[in-house]
């Protein structure tokens, strides 16, 4: 029809022209008042309006200007005084006008002043002229002379308490014009969408959906009409206007009507219409996006419900959420071929309608997620990224009204509907259930709980069938578990033995993980067993004996297989830490063959497991600082562990490491307590031992590289040696201390040695200390006086 | 026709004036030379009174056989040219043969004249009634004057009236239901009536109707059939679609119509046609045409 935009705005200023020129000569008839010629230059001007070759758009530029000149035209009829014609005889004569547009334009510009004049019924002139504009059967000439008669009738309904109210009846009329109107209008509307070649029907499409408004526009006119009452709105609009929505069979205006009714009538029609509302949904054609229509719906309801509390008894009254689950399956059991992302859509829609309208009704968010698996479940694969989108959409939801995801723990469906998702999803979605419970703090304090909660994030905790697990982001996937361990620290409960049977549940869960997953989950697992163990000790005085399940003893061996599984990994350095941390556990418990036994493991994998020196290193430092405190072992076994240690600490690789260790351990034979062990002798002996290869390692250095560097060392066992000279050690003398400091000296002065800076630096403040101890005065200045600096 | 009074100065001057003339309603009428002017409008069984005067240019005497008046109905066909049909004939003598020197008045009287035919000024025929003054003369030409007058007979609303409904179409193209609330209508009449859309399966464009007028002159291998169209009205504009009714209401009044005239005086007929007329895209026109009666109605004149 069209052959280019520049066309059409040569034929749009052609047209703009032609009504330019003869408005022009109807203003002059108009001044005149010659009523002949002015109806003659009117019919002519309004002739322009007869084109059919503008798009709607351009076509509506052309309409305001004729509009704006009808305005004049409707002033100079109005004022009978200028042209001596009764209305009603204008009325008959703008008919005498041989074509259909301008005659029925001018019709309805006379109408109007005819219903001003009170001389014939309202509703009769209403009636005659929605009749006659039948005439105009061209969609878009259509369209906009009933737009100009909804227009210029809009004000002159006869409504309740307007001055062209008659009798009872009469709103009934108003109602009736408009739905009428309404309903051609449509009707031209969707007649656009046939005509014309197949190959524009984009364009056309867009062209229609500029033109919706117009059809709209008469929606809104009856929502503004007082006289529609609810009453009024259930037994006649509503039905109509469904009944023109579903019988046009057409997508576009479905879909934009359907969204109109729903927009421009107030929600408490709606809720109380709700069931033909709905009804009519199934209705529609299976292209029309009925899912966003619903969502707006519910959407709207939901904003309406959250607006006051006293409408929410109206939402029970109606049966709303049934009437609403009841349409969803509906559609989508009408609508095959809807993608399973707008039947998701739905239920998130309804999902969240009832979280605000009924947030106490948990078994109505259950039905919600149960028709979805039901839905998904005939889905056979979801992989459509938008649905799993609303899915994950779906199930967050009530995690965010509640903020508790206990409450979602209870719903039976929530763990189905995550079945449906892909691995991906899955996990993205236990990571937000978990992000929630950190939020919110909450604890989830009961075994089944704990159960329930595992099984919905077991895409974490486990791999999956068929996951690839190569695409694994490393930086993710320790995310994921980081969160599964501190979820772990969530799971509380204060009766021990509840809180014994949530960690059986996650031991469960968390053992399966493989590999990857153990290093993290176990030591959150070892330390909240450890808690319990601390719990346990807590109230020990009350029920001792009376569980015989709730022993300490129990709960070690527990902690031993937890550990044993790390050995798959293999982790042993986590293993060995865990270990250590489970025998000072014992200890607080005072049991001894237990702290034995971990010792014991945790020197079997220093001997089996470690074997890089460095990780030696630290793992002998950390045994040695555990065995340290431990005050439980009897003096063989303390011998034997102690002497385990020492003997490790001086097989490590480096001397400088050998040294330290061994010098480390010197603590083991002092511990600073009441009734610690005070063994100064064999203190004296690590120390001595330490120089020993302090000695060894400076010359090792010397020889092999020409440098010394290790001074440092002997600065440490100086520092060593005045703490325990401090702690009054009678085996440490001052005379050994000044001794040291004279040979680190010498050392230092050394030509062999390179200036150290740490190493003087170190000195030095050591130095400064005994100099401050001996100016302390008193017992310990005393003591201090003895060291000649 | 009164050439001759152009080349030889005319004698007398004649002026024929009705009684009720200033009373009496006027309508246009339009001359041969296409000039229109009001004259007289008289029915059928009316009292035809008025008076001639005749006067003489001054100083001359006018000899005469006789002066008359004659009231003469006349159908005259154009394609028979010159030759008039005189259907009614009346004759008044005003005065016996004399002498006239001054001026003279002769009032006339035409009692219940029977005029059955109006007036009618078509393509091919005219029927026209005429007061026609004669003043014979000896040796010269007979001084002659004309008044025309115009005669319309108004019968009353007919007491059977029918609607016209029809059911046309082509097979398998478009089938129409038209119906008009009337077969008979008067002149300031209402054309109402509506079309309803059984089948439509070719794209229309608009859709008019048209008042035609058959005027058909002569009889037998002589006849002359005319046809005008008076009157086009959009009734609808666009493409409709089945089960689509679209209005009719054609105010007659704007066009000039005349009473349907059947065989008057065996020389002519004048007929009416309502002629439903639908565009396609390609311009094609699909018609139906339907004879409507028209008449005069006094009330509505």
């Amino acid at each position: 029809m069209l052959n280019g935009t520049e066309d059409e705005e040569k034929w749009l200023a052609e047209g703009i022209a032609g009504i330019q020129h003869n408005a022009f000569y109807m203003h002059r008839a108009l001044d005149s008042n010659n009523l002949r010629e002015a109806l003659k230059y009117s019919a002519q001007m309004l002739s322009e309006l007869r084109t059919s070759k503008l798009s709607p758009r351009k076509y509506y530029e052309l309409y305001m200007r004729a509009f704006d000149e009808l305005k004049r035209l409707e002033l100079f009829f109005k004022d009978d005084s200028k042209h001596g014609v009764s209305v009603v005889d204008l009325y008959e004569l703008v008919q005498h006008a041989g074509n259909i547009l301008p005659r029925l334009y001018l019709l309805c510009t006379v109408g109007s002043i005819y219903i001003k004049s009170k001389e014939a019924p309202d509703k009769e002139v209403l009636k005659d002229l929605v009749e006659m504009c039948r005439g105009v059967q061209h969609p878009i000439r259509g369209l906009f002379l009933r737009s100009y008669l909804a227009q210029i009738s809009r004000d002159k309904l006869p409504d309740i308490g307007s001055e062209y109210e008659g009798d009872a009846d009469t709103v009934m009329d108003a109602v009736d014009f408009v739905l009428q109107n309404f309903t051609e209008m449509n009707k031209l509307w969707v007649r656009m969408q046939h005509q014309g070649p197949g190959r524009v029907r984009e364009k056309r499409e867009k062209e229609r959906s500029e033109l919706q408004d117009l059809v709209g526009k008469n929606l809104h006119v009856l929502s503004q009409i007082e006289g529609v009452d609810l009453e009024m709105y259930k037994e006649t609009v509503l039905p109509r206007v469904l009944e023109q929505v579903v019988n046009c069979k057409d997508d576009l205006a479905q879909y934009y009507l359907m969204d109109c009714i729903i927009q421009v009538f107030p929600d408490e029609y709606h809720l109380q219409t709700l069931e033909t509302l709905l009804g009519a949904c199934p209705q529609l054609q299976p292209t029309v996006d009925v899912k966003t229509v619903l969502s707006r719906l519910m959407d709207r309801l939901s904003n309406y419900a959250a607006s006051s509390a006293d409408v929410l008894p109206e939402f029970l009254q109606v049966e709303a959420f049934s009437k609403l689950s009841n349409a969803i399956g509906k559609v989508i059991e009408a609508q095959v071929d809807m993608p399973a992302v707008g039947a998701i859509t739905l239920y998130v829609s309804l999902l969240t309608f009832t979280l605000r309208v009924h947030p106490d009704r948990l078994d109505h968010v259950d039905q919600v997620l149960g028709a979805c698996v039901k839905k998904l479940s005939n889905i056979p694969k979801l992989e459509d990224s938008r649905a799993m989108k609303q899915v994950v959409a779906l199930l967050s939801a009530p995690l965010e009204k509640y903020n508790d995801i206990v409450t979602a723990l209870t719903l039976s469906n929530y763990p189905r509907v995550m079945d449906h998702l892909d691995i991906g999803t899955n996990k993205l979605m236990a990571m937000v259930i978990i992000q929630s419970i950190m939020k919110n703090n909450s604890c989830i304090s009961t075994a089944d709980k704990v159960e329930v909660l595992f099984e919905l994030i077991k895409g974490l905790i486990k791999d999956t069938d068929g996951a690839d697990v190569d695409e694994l982001d490393e930086e993710d996937f320790k995310e994921e578990q980081n969160s599964v361990a501190r979820l772990i620290h969530m799971l509380y409960n204060d009766e021990p033995e509840e809180m014994l049977k949530i960690i059986c549940i996650v031991r469960k869960h968390t053992m399966v993980g493989g590999p990857k997953r153990l290093p993290f989950t176990v030591s959150s697992l070892v330390f909240s067993a450890l808690r319990l163990l601390r719990q346990l000790q807590g109230q020990e005085g009350d029920i001792v004996g009376e569980e015989a399940s709730m022993t300490p003893n129990k709960i070690f061996q527990l902690l031993t297989q937890i550990i044993e599984s790390l050995s798959a990994v293999p982790s042993a350095e986590l293993a060995l830490r865990l270990y250590l941390q489970c025998a000072e556990a014992a200890n607080g418990c005072d049991i001894e063959h237990v702290a034995y036994e971990f010792f014991t493991q945790a020197f079997v994998l220093y001997e089996e497991e470690i074997a890089d020196s460095k990780a030696q290193v630290t793992a002998i430092h950390l045994i040695i600082g555990t065995l340290q405190r431990m005050n439980v072992f009897g003096v063989e076994n303390r011998d034997t562990l102690t002497h385990k240690a020492t003997g490790y600490s001086a097989r490590l690789l480096k001397k400088a490491d050998q040294c330290r260790a061994v010098y480390a351990c010197s603590h083991l034979f002092w511990v600073d307590d009441q009734d610690g062990i005070k063994d100064g002798e064999r203190v004296l002996l690590c120390l001595k031992r330490a120089l020993r290869i302090a000695n060894a390692a400076q010359q090792m250095a010397n020889v092999a590289r020409g440098t010394g560097g290790l001074v440092s060392l002997f600065v440490e066992i100086l520092n060593k040696y005045i703490y325990f000279f401090e702690k009054g050690n009678k085996q440490i003398t001052s005379s050994a201390i000044q001794g040291l400091i004279e040979f680190i000296n010498t050392e230092m002065q050394s030509d062999s040695t390179n200036p150290d800076s740490v190493a003087d630096a170190f000195l030095a403040s050591t130095l400064r200390y005994i100099q401050f101890q001996k100016q302390k005065g008193g017992v310990v200045g005393e003591k201090f006086e003895s060291i000649k600096l | 026709m009164n050439y001759l009074v152009g080349a030889f100065k005319p004698p007398c001057n004649i002026f024929i004036s009705f009684t009720d003339g200033r009373s009496r309603k006027q309508v246009p009428l339009k001359k041969e030379n296409g000039k229109t002017v009001m004259v007289a409008l008289f029915q059928s069984q009316e009292n035809i009174v008025g008076e001639v005067v005749i006067e003489p240019i001054h100083g001359k005497k006018v000899e005469h056989n006789g002066v008359k008046i004659e009231l003469l109905g006349q159908i005259e066909l154009y394609f028979d040219r010159g030759n008039f049909y005189d259907f009614t004939s009346l004759v008044r003598e005003l005065d016996v043969p004399g002498e006239l020197y001054e001026r003279k008045t002769y009032p006339f009287e035409f009692s219940t004249v029977e005029m059955p035919y109006e007036s009618y000024n078509g393509v091919n025929v005219r029927l026209r009634y005429i007061l026609k003054v004669t003043i014979s003369r000896n040796y010269v030409s007979n001084i002659v004057e004309y008044q025309d007058f115009v005669v319309r007979n108004y019968t009353p609303p007919p007491s059977i009236n029918n609607s016209i409904k029809m059911e046309v179409g082509i097979e398998d193209c478009l089938h129409i239901e038209f119906e008009y609330s009337k077969s008979k209508y008067h002149l300031k009449d209402v054309v109402i009536g509506k079309i309803y859309f059984l089948l439509v399966r070719i794209k229309l464009k608009n859709m008019e109707l048209e008042i035609r007028r058959q005027e058909s002159t002569g009889s037998g291998p002589n006849t002359y059939v005319e046809t005008e169209t008076l009157a086009k009205f959009e009734l609808m504009d666009g493409a409709p679609v089945r089960g689509e009714s679209i209005p009719i209401r054609l105010f007659l009044s704007p066009y000039e119509l005349t009473p349907t005239y059947r065989n008057i005086n065996n020389k002519f007929s004048v007929k009416y046609y309502l002629n439903l007329v639908l565009v396609d895209e390609e311009d094609r026109r699909y018609f139906k045409q339907q004879e409507i009666t028209m008449y005069r109605n006094l009330e509505a004149s």
